[in-house]
């Protein structure tokens, strides 16, 4: 076993997991490579298969350069199998096995958890590629449009985490699951991906900002809730997927902000004060800040729905067992048994929103959902600082938890934004104000025109602060004719 | 009181849909209309509340609609179809709960079995989500099983490593006799908790077909339809199973034609049938009569005193039964059974009377039948007598009682109508080491027998006459009700069923065996133990000494 701060670059699949001399691994890889191979084509970014782009390549998993950037065409990106460096000695840090020795190998009795955690996360993973195949075609810079592909290779590249563990720890099923994510198909009919929203279309930029924004958020804490596990290769896996995970939502919380910023600046250009005008907001080509919540308010709601319910079994199984933590369980100072603590989680109770406190291992979910509102209100922060820099009278705010749920607790109610409990005609009448009208994604999508010069950007979005890689501004940073 | 009355008006759990000659009976539980109170019914989870709706549901579709030749059975709910018995009700409910509502549900699959087997109403499992546990042994009920093929759904039976208690309610026999999946791979699949999906859930016999979402509207409704091309079901009108007129109070319930009397100072019920009054004529009188024709009124009555009995008064550990009315005209009723047959709704009461005195077989209650004067102990009823643990029959007359003589007497259809469990009728069971005997009573159909020949005939246990009667049916009572319920239930259980087993006696066997056993032990119940543990996130924490 090689240190693992290196990465194997002579082998098919570049590794830092002695992959040469793990022959039952390395064989299965061989045969699941051709098979993604083909995925990517079918799946991945229409149209830009042999262009060059400038994208970031693990070269070691080390604080210092893990990324590497050079114009590589997609396909013969180097994908591979990474794993953050083991730490010594190292236990679990949580659940009924505390203080153990951390797992190297799957625990028997665990090994149904573990997969089914594994395939769920594994399956949002090429989801999100497939989902946003059609972006490039509208992308408003050159600059966005690698940052796309970034992601869309990173994601590539989480599947390929997924199926590492699905195959050396997981026999013959874990092949089976390893080959089955790659014929699942984000919003197929027949042959769906696993969660809800990872179906649902990504159809323009505003929408992709706005996912990387709020459900790679999702992510990121799902991942940090795994990076805690007893199951020592999933922690490692996933710690390093943390760091690529944060270039995707930089890219979001980036995006959204470009283009705040844009309309403050037509908005101010134009001498208009209210930003509730939207028709003459609209008519500068710049898209309207009460949109822009909408979509705030649609993305938030869909992703809250991936934490699931907020009294979980599984989620308290999972905990219990010591496979799947809470956000920064390394943070956190209490008994890590979770026997005894209560935990206060909202619930919908003879019409009303009340708290309950709950046995915080049953409320794992919610705890979980809670870090991530959190965390969200933070980007959200940082949003509004552009608009309170540019003093236009305007916050974006996140909706209430309650708000246009399909899963979980409220899933049987009507929320307003504020959490007012609404009865089915008033949220008949009240969703066409607070969630994206027809009419708004057709305004939306006038704008997605592609905007393909050097450093030229869409009139909807401002130019990013500094370059990718700190290159200048009118770096060519993807290669249409190569 | 759990009530077992109920009609589509009132359901909260079921929707039914009729297309010609299909019905989609879709499965539709309220999360929130729990029978005990204390849990939510998530994911279509079910409790006996929702088990009485589908009974309701099943026994309407058959007299109802004559139509109906397939029951298409689903989901209403989006990626599941049942997540089989609620979990939080088992950890919560007693044991005497479980056992019962396990065997009621086990009555109503077996009533969904009964109507594809003799009813020509054929049951298509339309499994479109996720079917565990009890969802999918509801499924195996079913003649024809398909799963939506969408890389998610599977069938599991996930007790054993989820619950550590078994899918004992059919799930691990229909696996083995019914669907006859090959032992090891029912072993892989009852250890595995996600289940099997897909091809494989064909290839193991999990399934009969998976197919795709986009096809999947159309395959369910050209099998539903190919199912219903096969079935020998006629009629076109339906009769309706109208409300019971009951009375219910402290110490009695009451129907036209049934009385039980709760004597609970003795631990002890007396059922009293009444016979028919007035029959039709002719089978339009008998379909114009419809749930008023007696054998069909008076089987619905019993069948809901047992079950009000079964649930709601464990105490009253004996049923005594006894009859009054007009024999000849019961033996008429058995006629025009007997003379109509082919006909939809006759067949139809015919088969309801056999799961009645099923229902009878299955009470985990001594059960003594007294034949006395004025009784009318004759054919169909006269299975009361052969159901008993004991029969006791007065000879002669009781002096200044001017009642006619008790006599018991026998019909055609007490030699193959009303099969047990077992497959063979009560007196086949009863004669099975003496098969002359049975040749004997077919002799004398339509006979009046006096005390003395029933009893030498062996259709009675004893025959006292007027100056013994009294104190041996005290005595009798009493002694019964002196030794230890749970004996008495083992003893009587083994002793009504002689001769050969069926799945059916597998069944119950084995949910009584293993299944309530499992439900005792500390593993499963105990403090530590997996129901009590399930959803706080614990390990159980198990016993590891094997028995």
């Amino acid at each position: 076993m090689p240190d693992g701060s290196q990465i194997d670059y002579n082998g098919l699949i570049p590794n830092n997991v002695g992959l040469n001399e793990d022959l039952r691994v390395r064989k299965a890889l061989e045969v699941w490579h051709p098979g993604y191979i083909d995925w990517w084509k079918q799946m991945g970014p229409e149209g830009f298969q042999d262009s060059l782009v400038y994208l970031r390549t693990a070269v070691g998993v080390g604080s210092e350069g893990w990324a590497k950037f050079d114009f590589v065409r997609m396909p013969e990106y180097r994908w591979g199998v990474l794993l953050a460096p083991q730490v010594e000695g190292r236990t679990i840090p949580f659940g009924a096995h505390k203080g153990e020795p951390a797992w190297q190998e799957v625990p028997g009795e665990y090994r149904a958890m573990l997969r089914r955690l594994l395939v769920i996360q594994g399956d949002t993973e090429p989801a999100s590629v497939e989902q946003q195949r059609h972006l490039g075609a509208t992308a408003p810079s050159l600059y966005d449009l690698r940052n796309l592909f970034q992601v869309n290779v990173e994601e590539g590249r989480h599947l390929w985490a997924m199926v590492y563990l699905l195959q050396k720890y997981f026999g013959r099923d874990g092949r089976e699951e390893a080959e089955e994510l790659l014929k699942r198909r984000s919003g197929d009919q027949d042959s769906p991906r696993m969660l809800g929203a990872f179906n649902e279309r990504t159809p323009d930029w505003l929408s992709f900002f706005m996912f990387t924004f709020f459900t790679d958020r999702d992510g990121k804490m799902q991942l940090a809730a795994l990076a805690q596990s007893g199951f020592d290769p999933l922690s490692r896996t996933c710690r390093f997927m943390l760091t690529e995970e944060a270039h995707h939502m930089f890219v979001g919380e980036s995006g959204v902000q470009r283009v705040i910023q844009r309309t403050c600046e037509a908005m101010k250009a134009a001498g208009i004060d209210n930003p509730y005008d939207i028709e003459k907001v609209r008519a500068l080509g710049v898209i309207d800040l009460p949109t822009l919540q909408k979509k705030a308010n649609l993305h938030f709601a869909l992703t809250l729905d991936l934490f699931g319910n907020e009294i979980s079994t599984n989620a308290a199984n999972a905990f219990n067992a010591g496979i799947k933590g809470r956000y920064r369980e390394d943070k956190l100072t209490d008994d890590h048994h979770l026997l005894s603590a209560v935990y206060p989680v909202l619930r919908l109770k003879d019409g009303i929103v009340i708290v309950d406190q709950a046995p915080a291992l049953s409320a794992l979910n919610m705890r979980l959902r809670d870090d991530y509102v959190q965390d969200t209100e933070a980007g959200i922060a940082r949003w509004n600082r552009v608009l309170e820099r540019a003093e236009v009278p305007f916050r974006l705010t996140l909706p209430h938890v309650a708000f246009n749920r399909c899963i979980g607790e409220f899933a049987a109610c009507h929320a307003d934004v504020d959490g007012t409990l609404l009865t089915p005609d008033q949220w008949a009448k009240r969703s066409k104000e607070v969630l994206p009208s027809i009419e708004d994604n057709l305004f939306i999508a006038s704008l997605m025109q592609p905007v393909r010069d050097r450093g030229a950007y869409a009139g909807w979005i401002a130019p990013p602060r500094i370059g990718i890689d700190n290159m200048p501004g009118d770096f060519e940073y993807v290669r249409l004719e190569s | 009181m759990i009530d077992f009355q109920t009609d589509p008006s009132r359901y909260r759990h079921w929707k039914i849909a009729f297309d010609g000659p299909i019905a989609t009976l879709s499965m539709d539980v309220d999360a929130d209309a729990p029978l005990l109170g204390g849990y939510e019914l998530k994911l279509n989870s079910y409790d006996l509340g929702v088990d009485i709706e589908l009974a309701d549901a099943v026994q309407r579709l058959r007299f109802e609609h004559p139509e109906v030749k397939t029951v298409v059975l689903r989901s209403a709910k989006e990626n599941v179809f049942c997540a089989g018995a609620n979990i939080r009700m088992l950890s919560k409910a007693t044991h005497g709960h479980k056992v019962n509502f396990c065997k009621f549900t086990n009555e109503t699959r077996l009533s969904i079995e009964d109507a594809s087997a003799h009813s020509g109403q054929r049951y298509l499992a339309a499994i479109n989500g996720a079917a565990a546990g009890g969802g999918y042994e509801l499924a195996e009920c079913a003649d024809y099983i398909m799963l939506i093929d969408d890389r998610r759904s599977s069938v599991s039976l996930p007790e054993l490593p989820l619950l550590a208690v078994l899918p004992g309610t059919g799930g691990l026999t229909r696996l083995t006799d019914k669907r006859k999946v090959r032992r090891d791979l029912a072993d892989v699949f009852c250890t595995t908790e996600e289940g099997v999906r897909g091809k494989r859930a064909v290839q193991w016999r999990l399934v009969d077909e998976v197919v795709a979402p986009s096809a999947w509207e159309t395959k369910v409704r050209e099998r539903a339809l190919t199912m219903a091309a096969t079935s020998d079901r006629t009629g076109t009108t339906g009769i309706a199973l109208t409300p019971l007129a009951r009375t219910i109070t402290a110490d009695e319930i009451t129907y036209p034609h049934v009385r039980a009397r709760l004597i609970r100072d003795q631990r002890r019920v007396e059922i009293t049938i009444k016979g028919p009054t007035t029959l039709p004529t002719d089978l339009a009188g008998l379909h114009a009569q419809g749930a008023a024709f007696w054998p069909l009124a008076m089987a619905r009555e019993l069948d809901d005193a047992l079950l009000l009995l079964r649930l709601n008064e464990p105490d009253l550990g004996l049923i005594v039964f006894r009859s009054e009315g007009d024999a000849d005209t019961v033996l008429a009723a058995d006629r025009l059974l007997d003379t109509h047959q082919s006909d939809w709704l006759v067949r139809e009461v015919t088969l309801y009377l056999k799961r009645v005195f099923k229902r009878v077989d299955m009470m985990a209650r001594s059960l003594v039948t007294l034949i006395e004067p004025g009784s009318c102990f004759a054919g169909s009823l006269a299975e009361l007598v052969f159901a008993a643990d004991r029969g006791v029959m007065l000879a002669g007359r009781r002096s200044g009682d001017n009642k006619e003589v008790a006599a018991l007497s026998l019909s055609p259809l007490n030699f193959g109508a009303f099969p047990m469990g077992n497959g063979l009728t009560r007196l086949q069971t009863r004669f099975l080491g003496e098969p002359d005997s049975i040749t004997a009573a077919q002799a004398v159909i339509g006979q009046a027998l006096l005390a003395d020949d029933a009893e030498d005939m062996g259709l009675i246990t004893f025959a006292y006459d007027e100056t013994d009667w009294d104190d041996e049916v005290r005595m009798l009572l009493q002694e019964r009700a002196s030794f230890s319920v749970d004996s008495l239930t083992g003893l009587e259980a083994n002793l009504r069923f002689a001769g050969p087993e069926t799945m059916e006696t597998r069944i119950f066997g084995r949910l009584t065996a293993w299944q309530n056993w499992i439900f005792q032990r500390p593993n499963a119940v105990g403090e530590t133990g997996s129901l009590k543990r399930y959803g706080s996130g614990l390990r159980p924490d198990f016993s590891t000494e094997r028995v």
